[in-house]
């Protein structure tokens, strides 16, 4: 049985009371929006681009400690990489989210804090919130995704 | 006084460990739970008179029919209707709406008519009046709330006109607890000729309702939040209403006699039943009605005070607690949201303490952005809870502090 301080451990506790990148990018080139409407997370991604690099990145809004806590790692990560490696961290990130015993890549670092969220398959979603926001910035649809 | 004790040893999932912990189940505005009676009722229909309705001459479908009809005569009975044929069964509420919606309200409504709910309705009660009014160009109005999320009675008064042919209102709010003084709104409304629909979902699970005294011409329930099984719900309707309803869905059981050239419909209510009904749901509603009759109903209503005045002292005392909903004369639900600390962290971390609560918007999206929230946690107590349930909330709330406050 998994017990809820896997879930909460330290690091996304952390990241919780004190998101890393907060805030918003005025100079943003790319953005987008997402929302959960299961939840009522609601979460912006503002991105600076260098070339094919993220060069900077912010994350706003309001949810729960999963969500802001993976906003908040993922920002720290996907920092001053290129889309193609945004694109192979979040496989990774989904597959370590999704996947009952899967194990847990080292390259993931910080990351694989969020692995306790897979005994939870409600609060799935609620961790790869982000991701998709990223995503769909990446993508410069410019749009809201949602979850549902 | 109610026999907490003898009432929860009826229960069979109230024995369940969740994680480890005895079970605290303070979700019954969602669902309630089901007493043996009613699950016996259904399994002992199928192990014995199982066949389809009003259909054999042979003596199972005569049995499934009896007791079929039986379920429904209880029913009127407990809503105190003056005939079986105001009484249609339906899947739950959800679909009650939806076919007083569509039938009376394609027949009914159109362009300059006004359709009145109020700012607290379930999100049932919502949609399919926009779809309606979208329909017939009708326009949807809606009666503000307060802060406390009681119902404005001088804005209902003044909205309330010649266009108003519909007001559809919750007997009680399922997000914030408040109790409607739904007889007094539907006596303003009749005497301006108004059409009334009642949404009983969290009305009937609290006490016996007299819909003769309530004066209204619909009232809808589901049978799941009294006791009952999933996917069957009754809606009642004022038989001279409903006799002028086009049929909404149509198929067998609702016809006389179908022909190529045309088809006559079926006397009432069985007009409003097309296709094999959900027998088995209406026999375990049946024995749902007879358990919850047979219990003192002041008792039951002194003990639901009892515990939602226990939870709201205890909550008042949790740092950073803020209730959502503070009607006076609640019914016995509990919302509300702690300082820095997520509903859906709260739902999950007590769920750990074996506590389940419901978290989210409710259904009631318009509420959550009244109080400009994203999402409460909601505590909902029923006969079968207890005040050491309520403790161990209280305790389970110290937990999530403590993890991430
Ligand atoms: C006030 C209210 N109306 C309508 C509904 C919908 O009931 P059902 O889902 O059983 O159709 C609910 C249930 O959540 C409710 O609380």
């Amino acid at each position: 049985m998994m017990e809820l301080r896997d879930l909460y451990r330290d690091v996304i506790v952390d990241h919780n009371r004190n998101p890393r990148n907060a805030g918003r990018l005025e100079q943003a080139d790319h953005e987008a929006h997402g929302d959960n409407p299961l939840c009522g997370d609601q979460l912006d991604i503002t991105l600076q681009m260098e070339g094919d690099v993220i060069h900077d990145i912010r994350h706003q809004g309001r949810g729960c400690a999963i969500s802001t806590a993976s906003a908040s790692l993922m920002s720290e990560a996907v920092k001053g990489k290129s889309r193609q490696e945004v694109e192979n961290l979040f496989e990774q990130v989904h597959a370590m989210l999704t996947q009952a015993n899967g194990p847990v890549p080292t390259e993931l670092g910080k990351l694989a804090a969020l692995a306790g969220v897979r005994e939870f398959p409600a609060r799935v979603k609620c961790a790869s919130l982000c991701w998709h926001t990223l995503n769909a910035a990446l993508a410069g649809q410019g749009r809201t995704i949602s979850t549902e | 006084m109610l026999d907490v004790a003898k009432i929860r040893a009826e229960f069979p999932i109230l024995a369940r460990k969740i994680r480890n912990r005895p079970l605290v189940y303070l979700d019954s505005a969602a669902s309630a739970q089901r007493p043996r009676a009613v699950i016996e009722a259904i399994s002992g229909y199928y192990e014995q008179h199982h066949s389809n309705v009003h259909r054999g001459v042979h003596t199972l479908s005569q049995e499934a029919t009896e007791l079929f009809e039986g379920a429904r005569e209880k029913v009127r009975r407990f809503l105190n209707a003056a005939t079986h044929r105001e009484i249609v069964f339906v899947r739950g509420t959800t679909e009650a709406i939806n076919l007083v919606a569509q039938s009376w309200g394609s027949s009914q409504l159109g362009p300059g008519d006004e359709v009145l709910i109020t700012w607290l309705e379930h999100h049932a009660n919502i949609v399919p009046w926009q779809q309606a009014c979208a329909r017939t160009g009708a326009t949807l109005r809606v009666i503000p709330i307060d802060r406390r999320g009681v119902v404005d009675q001088q804005a209902f008064r003044e909205m309330l006109g010649p266009r108003t042919r519909m007001l559809a209102i919750s007997h009680v709010s399922n997000a914030l607890g408040t109790v409607l003084p739904v007889r007094e709104m539907v006596a303003a409304a009749r005497e301006l000729g108004v059409t009334t629909l009642v949404d009983g979902a969290q009305g009937v699970p609290h006490g016996p309702v007299d819909v003769q005294d309530l004066g209204c011409d619909f009232y809808c329930f589901s049978g799941h939040k009294l006791y009952g099984p999933t996917g069957i719900g009754v809606l009642y309707a004022r038989e001279a209403v409903l006799e002028h309803m086009p049929p909404w869905q149509g198929g067998g059981d609702m016809i006389l006699n179908v022909s190529f050239e045309g088809t006559t419909y079926n006397e009432l209510p069985y007009r409003f039943e097309a296709g094999t009904p959900n027998i088995a749901g209406a026999v375990g509603l049946g024995a749902a009605i007879d358990w919850f009759c047979a219990l003192d109903h002041h008792a039951v209503a002194a003990h639901e005070a009892m515990l939602l005045a226990h939870a709201t002292e205890r909550l008042q005392q949790v740092p950073g607690l803020t209730l959502v909903g503070t009607a006076p004369g609640k019914a016995s639900v509990v919302s509300f949201t702690i300082d820095g600390i997520h509903p859906h962290d709260l739902g999950t971390i007590l769920d750990g303490e074996g506590v389940a609560i419901r978290t989210g918007h409710h259904c009631a999206m318009p509420v959550m952005k009244f109080f400009d929230l994203p999402a409460t946690a909601r505590a909902s107590f029923a006969v079968y809870n207890t005040t050491a349930e309520v403790d161990a909330l209280i305790d389970a709330l110290g937990v999530a502090r403590e993890m991430l406050g």
